[in-house]
């Protein structure tokens, strides 16, 4: 295949270039080019948006040491079937993505197996256990993006101030799981609230995350580092945020669907596919995320992918793994409550948030449509009706609270480097 | 009314037309055991199977004896003799015990949950007997029944529940069965135990149990547990006895007639005094005798309908 694509007619939105118009768009070997393509294949992209390619800066691919959830190959599928054309993998593998080999096995697999683009992070702690630096500078050099103990939450503050400090040295950012292990214990299971008491499942409080945010708020200012807070579930957090960046630090945040649709009404059936960490909370958190969405506190739209095998989740709540699967759902779900339902903000913000705001936090070369850069895109049609249905996930996971879900908005196709590598089928 | 469900999870799903109803049934059991032949042929040929995947003793003999009574042919296991100290899931294990043809499954496990996990999954009856922290209804049941056998209704009562409300399934089954039966239910104990959320389950909360004691028809006390005070949730039982404890002094400012109730196993000298253990405001016997009936009764509504479906 050639890599070549003139793709024409389309509402064309690159939020990095300003760009909201239509028009055709080129691809020449999998590089943007400013003129049609000759001989190239032709895309009619009429009635369809034509966007930079999507990225999810948070996704568990589970590889190494968890193929029974899902691996490289499953989890970059899902991705392309969900309008993604690059995603960041989390470190919480076994073992741990900790040490240069790692990542070096990681981008060959990813070479080998991937659909979609995948960018590397490592882990900030040795084993993310939290105590001693990992060789943070060599990961650097295997091709890391970013640092990351997710799934845990470096505990201890001075090792997070010196993590910070040494990453400033690579330039790298820092994505944080905020969570204070001593609020959220090794029994809690969900939001601590009304419902949490009527279950009788031990909660963790909003206080748990909105403490490790503001500790952020304070090392990224002390250090200069960009540190990010990863999947905010918060009202407190998102405050928290607003009041730094109004100062300059310089510190982010993504949020995730569940987080924007769900309240902890929803574990009343102790369905384990509502079991995740953060756990959904209240309605006014949810309006706290969407204001702080709507207002640019928050920049960057993500998953938080976590695939786990179906006899993993289907035990009692308690001994149930946490986390969900997003990439085949997420477009839908935020199209449908931030431009359909709430209205939330305008199509070219969404796209900043899947494309460009993540881009330029990780430095990736990505997330535009200028030419010279890779030949990625997403082709959406934000008012696509279609119906969630596990059972065709392309991904290993069947873990979605999103299950029979009528939404709006959907990806049609994905491509990446110039190469078609998903369509909706029609 | 007509009895529908095959399983009992809880009390919160309850109407009060079904909570009465149990309890109807249940003072007819209760005159069973008065009898001298104390054993009744409604479940015979029926098996029962007593899955106590956490540590019982009252509970599960409870539960076996009334089986018994029923005529039900009854099977004990307990976490260390099943396989599931081999690692084996819930769900498989009880997938087998099904393949045993058990048309009762009487759970007791530490995870909340855990018997609507088994009620969805199998054609058998499920019978919560207690799930972590979430409920415990047959003991709600039992103890709605012992004050309404005692004070001659529940409606208007004031019923104090003591101590460790945060994590016990028994207030929980507690407060659901008596505020639908029409009861004012005050919660007492400290701020770290008595969490404000149960405001919105309808109860009300009290963290002076001096101020409240006069006005209480009826006191329920709550076993306190000694690894709370580990995790930090109040300083010593030595200081909770003093604030929360019923002493035989706190016991003379109770009304004439008021009802003094323990779930047990009770810690003498803690939540309770000795003296008003055994003392003129005691029913903890009474509660136990009544277990028996409200079970009975729990047993034999929700296998009529088991057995139906079967059918």
């Amino acid at each position: 295949m050639s890599r070549s694509l003139n793709i024409r007619g389309g509402r064309i939105i690159d939020p990095a270039a300003g760009r909201d118009e239509s028009g055709d768009i080129f691809i020449a070997d999998g590089i943007f080019v400013s003129s049609p393509v000759a001989g190239a294949q032709e895309i009619d992209a009429r009635g369809l948006v034509v966007c930079p390619g999507f990225i999810d800066m948070h996704v568990h691919l589970r590889e190494p040491g968890q193929g029974a959830k899902e691996t490289i190959e499953t989890g970059t599928k899902a991705a392309a079937a969900g309008g993604f054309t690059s995603v960041v993998a989390m470190p919480n593998t076994n073992p741990v993505a900790d040490h240069p080999g790692i990542i070096a096995w990681m981008e060959e697999r990813a070479a080998r197996f991937g659909a979609v683009n995948v960018f590397t992070t490592g882990a900030i702690t040795v084993g993310s256990q939290g105590d001693q630096l990992a060789p943070i500078g060599s990961m650097a050099q295997a091709g890391i993006v970013a640092v990351t103990d997710d799934g845990r939450c470096v505990q201890n503050h001075e090792v997070m101030r010196r993590a910070a400090e040494y990453c400033g040295l690579f330039g790298l950012p820092i994505l944080d799981h905020c969570q204070d292990a001593s609020m959220a214990g090794p029994e809690a299971m969900m939001h601590e609230g009304y419902w949490s008491t009527v279950l009788g499942l031990p909660g963790w409080p909003r206080m748990a995350e909105e403490i490790i945010v503001a500790r952020n708020v304070l090392l990224s200012e002390a250090t200069g580092t960009p540190i990010h807070c990863q999947h905010l579930s918060a009202a407190g957090s998102v405050r928290l945020l607003r009041e730094a960046q109004a100062r300059g630090v310089r510190l982010s945040g993504e949020v995730c669907p569940h987080h924007l649709t769900l309240t902890d009404e929803a574990l009343a059936g102790y369905d384990t596919n509502f079991k995740m960490n953060p756990p959904v909370r209240e309605q006014p958190d949810i309006e706290a995320l969407l204001g702080g969405i709507a207002d640019g506190t928050i920049g960057i739209l993500a998953t938080d992918h976590a695939p786990h095998a179906v006899y993993e989740k289907e035990v009692e709540f308690a001994a149930a793994p946490f986390g969900i699967v997003g990439l085949e759902t997420a477009v839908g779900v935020f199209c449908e409550v931030l431009l359909h339902r709430r209205q939330v903000i305008e199509l070219p913000r969404l796209v900043a948030m899947l494309t460009s705001n993540p881009a330029k936090l990780l430095k990736l070369d990505r997330g535009t449509l200028a030419p010279g850069a890779p030949g990625d895109v997403t082709l959406l049609d934000p008012q696509r009706e279609w119906t969630v249905d596990r059972e065709v996930f392309a991904s290993k996971g069947r873990n979605t609270p999103f299950h029979g879900w009528k939404l709006r908005g959907r990806a049609v196709r994905t491509i990446v480097g110039g190469r078609a590598v998903w369509e909706l089928a029609s | 009314m007509i009895w529908t469900r095959k399983d009992l999870l809880g009390i919160s799903a309850l109407s009060a037309e079904e909570i009465v109803f149990i309890l109807d049934t249940a003072a007819e059991f209760k005159d069973v055991g008065k009898r001298r032949l104390k054993k009744v042929p409604s479940l015979r040929g029926k098996t029962l199977i007593n899955f106590f995947v956490e540590a019982s003793t009252r509970t599960r003999t409870s539960f076996e004896l009334a089986a018994v009574r029923l005529s039900a042919d009854v099977v004990n296991i307990t976490a260390t003799t099943s396989s599931l100290a081999k690692g084996e899931s819930l769900k498989d294990t009880a997938k087998n015990l099904e393949a045993l043809a058990a048309d009762l499954i009487v759970l007791r496990h530490s995870a909340a949950g855990a018997p609507q996990f088994l009620a969805e999954r199998l054609e058998a009856g499920v019978i919560n007997a207690g799930d972590g922290s979430h409920e415990h209804p047959t003991q709600g049941l039992l103890d709605v029944f012992t004050v309404r056998e005692r004070l001659g209704r529940i409606e208007g009562l004031k019923v104090g529940i003591v101590g460790d409300i945060r994590f016990s399934r028994v207030a929980r089954s507690n407060i659901w069965a008596l505020t639908k039966l029409g009861a004012e239910v005050i919660l007492i104990g400290p701020p770290t135990l008595v969490p404000r959320e149960f405001e919105r389950a309808g109860a009300r909360i009290s963290h002076r149990l001096d101020d409240v004691l006069p006005e209480l028809d009826v006191v329920n006390l709550l076993r306190i547990q000694h690894e709370r005070q580990k995790a930090g949730y109040f300083p010593g039982t030595g200081e909770y006895a003093a604030l929360f404890g019923l002493n035989a002094a706190r016991a003379a400012r109770l009304k004439p007639g008021a009802l003094v109730m323990h779930p047990g196993p009770i810690h003498r000298g803690v939540e309770l005094d000795g003296s008003v253990a055994d003392g003129p405001h005691s029913v903890i016997l009474d509660q136990v005798t009544n277990g028996l009936a409200v079970r009975m009764a729990v047993l034999y509504l929700c296998a009529s309908v088991a057995l139906r479906e079967e059918a």
